[in-house]
C-alpha cells in the first residue's frame, strides 16, 4: 500500500507538463545549424509559430507578438534524436517491477511498442533537458530474435508522445540471438528466412476475394507484408563482419529496407554497406572484443563508415543515459568523424532512416520546432542546453534529478520539507 | 557457515577453557623440544613488477595540472630513472635527455581508477572468463582477486590509451565481503604479479544493499537464504567482524604466550578471518560498494563499533545527501559522473554528486567500474566539473584533477608514491593532445615509471594482448 502511494506521488511529481498552447517564439542572435551540422546561419532569427519552424534568417526581424529567447553567443540546433532506446518502456530496469521493454511471452513480431509507452516516465525529463528531443523506442528482448515494432517518439509534453508507430521491425542477428534460437547461426538464419518466405508466399494479396474474406486475421503476416513491401524497415542487430554480409544478402534477396544496429565490425564491410544503401546505428565508444562478434571493434567505426559513404546515426549509454549521446558523438569526432557528420548523425540522418523527416530533423520551414539553445558546442563536455523547445513548446529544464540536487544543496536536517 | 564457526571460536576464547587447553598442549609436548614459532607470511604472492625500460625525458612548453590543485602554463617536467626529477616553469635538458615539445598540449598525473574489474571480468566476456564474484557464501574474505586476474585482457591497454597508469581490481559486489582487492601498475607483463604495484597495501571489498540480499536471499547461492534483507546484511557484517576480533585475539595471545616462553601451538589459520583481522589491524583498506545515504551512515556506525576505517564508499550515488558525514569520517566517495536509475538504489543519482562532495570538503574520486568508462575518466571529471560549476560550486580544472589521481592514490594508500607531479614520486604521467577536460582530447603518450606504456602515434608502442593476435583488428587504432 505504502509502495503504491509513493509511486503515485512520483507520477504526480513528474507531471509538470502543463501542456501550454504553443506560443509564437523567436530565438534570436545565436549561431544556428539548420540542417544537421550544416546550414550555418550566424546571428540567426528562428521564428516559431503553431509549434512549427516558420523561418531561419540572418539578423531577421522579430514580428510583434513573439516571445524572444536571446541566444546571442550560443549555438542553436535541432533537438537531437537517439536511435535506439526503450524510453517510455523502462523505468527502473532491475528488481523494480516490470520492464515493458522486455517481453516474456511467445509473440514477438506483431508487438507494438506504443502499447507500453508511459509519457510520465521520469527518464523523459532527465533525457530531454540534455537536448534530446526524439528517440526510437522499442523492445530490447523477446523470446526469439524478433523484437516487435518500435516507434519514434518525441520527448515533449504528453500525453501522446508517438510520432510514428511501426517505425521498424526489430530483428537480432548476432551471437546472442543465435544462442537463444537454436544455439547456432545456422538455425537462426534458417528460421528468419522461413518466416520471411512464409509471409511472401502466403500473403493475402495472393489470394482471391473469397479466400481473403474467409481468412483469419494474421497480424504477424501483416507486419511482414509491410516489411517485404519496403514500407517498414527491418532494424537489424549484427556485429560480426560475416553476419553483416549476410544482412546485405538478406536485403538483396527480399528487397527489404534495412537499418543496421550494433555493427561493431561494420567498418570492415563499409563499402558493401554503402553500395547496398544500408544506414548504420553506431555506438561510437565501443572498442573492445566483448564477444567473438566484436573482435574488430574500434572507436574509428563511425568515421570509417562515414568516409565510405554510409549514413550513420548514434546512440547514448543504454536508455537511462541515452542523454550521453552528444558526448559519444564528441568521441567519434575525436576519432576522425567530421563534426558536421556527427551532428547529422543525431538529427537529420535518423529522421530519414526512421521515416520521420517530413516533420523532424532540420530547422526548415514547416518542420516541428524541436530547437535547442546550447551554451557552447553541443558535443563538448562543458556545454549544456539553456533552452529546449519540443514541437514549439519551451520545456522547463527540470527533472527529478534537478529537484534532488536543489533539495540537498545545502544539506539540511529534514530535506523532506524542501521542494 | 559463519555462525557455526563463530560459536566454535567463542568456545575457544573462553578464558579458563583456553588456559586449560594450553596447559594440556604443553604437557603433551616432548620435554625440552619447543615448537617453532609460527608466523604468517603476509605477502605470499609478491609483486614481480619491474619498470619497463625508460629514458630520461623532458617535456617542455606543456600546460600542467599537477594533481594537487596547481597549474603551470607553458611549464616543464623532467622524468629520470623512473621518477619525477623536476617540475617547473623551465627546466634545463640534461645531456642525452629526450625532449618533447608539448606546445598547446597538457600534462597531468596518470589517472588512477579505484574500481575496475579488468582482468577478472575481461574481454571477451564469455562465461569461461567470469571470475569476479565468488558466490556461494556471503563472506568470502579468503578470495583474493589477483588470483582471477587474466593479464591478457585487452581492456588494460585500451585503458592505457585513456591515460590510466594504475588501477585497483575489485571482486564483484555479490558478497557482503567479496575478498581482497589488488592494486596494479597498468603495465603489460606475463603474469598478474608482473603488474602488481610494489608496496601497495591490500584492500578488501564489501557491499551494501541490493546485491548481497538478492544473490543470497533467493537461496540459489546459499542454503541459509541469508541475507535476504538489508538488516540481514548488517547482521552479516557485524558477525564477521566479531569473529575477526576473536581470531585476532587468539593469534595475539599465541604470540604473547610464545614470547613469554611458553610452549604453545598456533591457532588454526582461517583465511577469511585473517583478511578481516588485517582490516582491524589497519593493514588492509576497506572499499565498500554502497549506493544509499542511509546505508552508508549505518556502515559508519559499524565501522566505529568495530574500530576500523572505511577507505572509500564505491559508487556512493547518494553521497551528496551525507557529504558532511563522509568528510567528517574521512571516507572517500568513488563515484560516476552521471550513471543512475538502473536499479532502485541508483534512482536518486544526480549529476552534481562529485562536485557536491568536493564542496563539502570530502575526498571525491571519479571511478569507472566499467571497461569502456575507464578509457575516459577525464571526460567524466569534465562533466562533473561543469555540472558543479553550473550549480554554483567554485572549483577549478586544476583542483578537479585531484578526483582522478591524488584522491584515488590516497584511498589506495599509494599517495606517497604516485598521484601527483611531485619530485621523487613515480613518473606516472600523461601527455594529452589538448586540454583533457575537452571531449576532443586524447592521451598522446602515457608514462608509467617514466617508461612509455602507450603512444598514440607509434604503433610499436600500442600493446596488443595475446588474445588479439591473429584475430580481426589486431594492432588497429582502437
Amino acid at each position: 500500500m505504502k509502495m503504491i502511494r509513493s509511486m503515485l506521488a512520483l507520477s504526480l511529481l513528474t507531471g509538470f507538463s502543463t501542456a501550454a498552447m504553443a506560443e509564437n517564439i523567436a530565438v534570436t542572435g545565436g549561431t544556428a545549424y539548420t540542417k544537421g551540422g550544416y546550414g550555418k546561419v550566424e546571428n540567426a532569427t528562428v521564428l516559431i509559430a503553431d509549434g512549427k519552424i516558420q523561418s531561419v534568417t540572418a539578423a531577421g526581424a522579430v514580428p510583434d507578438g513573439y516571445k524572444v529567447i536571446d541566444a546571442a553567443g550560443k549555438i542553436v540546433t535541432v533537438g537531437l534524436m537517439v536511435s535506439e532506446t526503450t524510453l517510455g518502456l523502462t523505468e527502473v530496469g532491475f528488481s523494480a517491477g516490470i520492464d515493458d521493454g522486455s517481453v516474456k511471452g511467445d509473440t514477438s513480431i506483431p508487438l507494438d511498442a506504443t502499447d507500453g509507452i508511459n509519457p510520465d516516465s521520469v527518464l523523459i525529463p532527465v533525457t530531454r533537458i540534455e537536448g534530446v528531443t526524439r528517440a526510437y523506442t522499442g523492445l530490447e528482448g523477446t523470446k526469439d530474435m524478433w523484437l516487435g515494432q518500435g516507434a519514434v517518439i518525441h520527448l515533449g509534453n504528453g500525453p501522446d508522445l508517438v510520432v510514428k508507430r511501426h517505425a521498424a521491425l526489430g530483428l537480432e542477428l548476432d551471437e546472442g540471438a543465435a544462442s537463444s534460437n537454436g544455439g547456432s547461426r545456422v538455425a537462426l538464419w534458417y528460421a528468419v528466412r522461413s518466416k520471411l518466405d512464409g509471409a511472401k508466399t502466403g500473403g493475402k494479396d495472393d489470394k482471391d476475394d473469397k479466400e481473403k474474406k474467409d481468412a483469419k486475421p494474421d497480424p504477424e503476416k501483416d507486419v511482414l507484408a509491410r516489411v517485404l513491401k519496403g514500407e517498414q524497415p527491418l532494424l537489424v542487430e549484427a556485429d560480426r563482419a560475416s553476419d553483416i554480409r549476410k544482412v546485405i544478402e538478406l536485403k538483396k534477396a527480399y528487397g527489404v529496407k534495412v537499418i543496421l544496429y550494433g555493427a561493431a565490425e561494420a567498418w570492415r564491410v563499409a563499402d558493401e554497406l554503402a553500395a547496398a544503401q544500408i544506414p548504420v546505428i553506431v555506438n561510437p565508444v565501443q572498442n573492445l572484443p566483448g564477444s567473438f562478434d566484436t573482435l574488430g571493434a574500434t572507436q574509428e567505426n563511425a568515421a570509417r563508415l562515414h568516409k565510405a559513404g554510409v549514413k550513420i546515426a548514434l546512440v547514448g549509454l543504454g536508455t537511462d543515459n541515452a542523454r550521453l549521446m552528444p558526448q559519444y558523438a564528441g568521441n567519434a569526432v575525436a576519432n576522425g568523424l567530421p563534426w558536421e557528420a556527427a551532428m547529422d548523425a543525431m538529427t537529420v540522418n535518423p529522421a530519414e532512416m526512421f521515416g520521420v523527416a517530413d516533420s523532424y530533423g532540420t530547422l526548415e520551414a514547416g518542420k516541428d520546432a524541436d530547437v535547442v539553445v546550447w551554451s557552447g558546442d553541443p558535443l563538448e563536455l562543458s556545454s549544456a542546453p539553456e533552452h529546449v523547445l519540443i514541437k514549439g513548446e519551451e520545456i522547463p529544464l527540470v527533472s527529478r534529478q534537478t529537484k534532488l540536487a536543489e533539495r540537498y544543496h545545502p544539506v539540511s536536517r529534514a530535506p523532506e520539507y524542501k521542494r | 557457515m559463519t555462525r557455526w564457526k563463530a560459536s566454535a571460536h567463542r568456545r575457544l576464547a573462553g578464558g579458563i577453557a583456553v588456559a586449560a587447553v594450553a596447559v594440556t598442549l604443553a604437557a603433551c609436548s616432548p620435554e625440552g623440544e619447543r615448537q617453532p614459532f609460527v608466523g604468517i607470511d603476509k605477502d605470499p604472492f609478491p609483486s614481480t613488477y619491474t619498470p619497463l625500460e625508460s629514458q630520461t625525458t623532458l617535456i617542455i612548453n606543456a600546460n600542467i595540472y599537477d594533481g594537487k590543485g596547481g597549474e603551470i602554463e607553458g611549464g616543464a617536467i623532467l622524468m629520470e630513472g623512473g621518477k619525477i626529477k623536476a617540475v617547473g616553469q623551465s627546466i634545463a635538458a640534461p645531456d642525452g635527455a629526450k625532449v618533447i615539445d608539448a606546445a598547446g598540449r597538457w600534462v597531468t598525473p596518470g589517472i588512477i581508477d579505484v574500481h575496475s574489474h579488468l582482468g577478472v571480468y575481461p574481454s571477451p566476456s564469455v562465461s569461461s572468463h567470469s571470475d569476479g564474484n565468488e558466490v556461494g557464501e556471503p563472506v568470502t574474505a579468503d578470495a583474493w582477486v589477483e588470483h582471477s586476474n587474466w593479464p591478457q585482457d585487452p581492456g588494460f591497454w585500451r585503458a592505457a590509451a585513456g591515460g590510466i597508469t594504475a588501477l585497483q581490481l575489485l571482486p564483484g559486489s555479490a558478497n557482503l565481503v567479496g575478498g581482497r582487492s589488488v592494486t596494479l601498475k597498468n603495465v603489460p607483463g606475463r603474469t598478474g604479479q608482473d603488474m602488481k604495484f610494489p608496496g601497495a597495501p591490500y584492500g578488501m571489498k564489501m557491499a551494501c544493499g541490493e546485491n548481497p540480499k538478492r544473490v543470497y536471499g533467493s537461496g540459489d547461492n546459499n542454503v541459509l537464504h541469508r541475507p535476504s534483507t538489508r538488516m540481514g546484511n548488517v547482521a552479516g557484517y557485524r558477525q564477521a567482524w566479531a569473529d575477526a576480533q576473536n581470531y585476532s585475539r587468539e593469534w595475539k595471545k599465541y604470540e604473547a604466550d610464545y614470547k613469554a616462553g611458553k610452549n604453545v601451538l598456533p591457532p588454526k589459520r582461517d583465511l577469511k578471518l585473517e583478511t578481516l583481522a588485517g582490516v582491524l589491524d589497519g593493514e588492509i583498506l576497506v572499499h565498500m560498494h554502497c549506493y544509499r545515504a542511509d546505508e552508508m551512515a549505518t556502515m559508519i556506525d559499524v565501522m566505529k563499533e568495530f574500530n576500523y576505517q572505511i577507505a572509500s564508499f564505491q559508487h556512493a550515488v547518494e553521497a551528496y545527501k551525507i557529504a558532511d558525514k563522509l568528510a567528517e569520517n574521512k571516507i572517500c566517495g568513488a563515484m560516476w559522473a552521471d550513471w543512475w536509475g538502473f536499479k532502485m538504489e541508483a534512482f536518486d543519482g544526480i549529476r552534481e554528486n562529485i562536485p557536491f562532495m568536493h564542496e563539502a570538503g570530502a575526498c571525491a574520486i571519479v571511478h569507472s567500474d566499467d571497461d569502456l568508462g575507464i578509457q575516459r575518466l577525464n571526460q567524466e571529471a569534465a562533466k562533473a566539473l561543469s555540472d558543479g560549476q553550473r550549480a554554483g560550486v567554485k572549483i577549478t580544472k586544476a583542483e578537479a584533477w585531484q578526483w582522478l589521481s591524488l584522491n584515488p592514490a590516497k584511498s589506495l594508500g599509494i599517495a606517497e608514491k604516485t598521484g601527483s607531479l611531485e619530485v621523487g614520486k613515480d613518473a606516472d604521467v600523461v601527455l594529452w593532445s589538448a586540454n583533457p577536460y575537452s571531449v576532443y582530447a586524447k592521451a598522446d603518450v602515457t608514462f608509467v615509471d617514466g617508461a612509455v606504456t602507450y603512444d598514440r602515434h607509434d604503433p610499436a608502442k600500442r600493446p596488443v594482448s595475446d588474445f588479439e593476435l591473429g584475430q580481426p583488428g589486431e594492432g588497429d587504432m582502437k
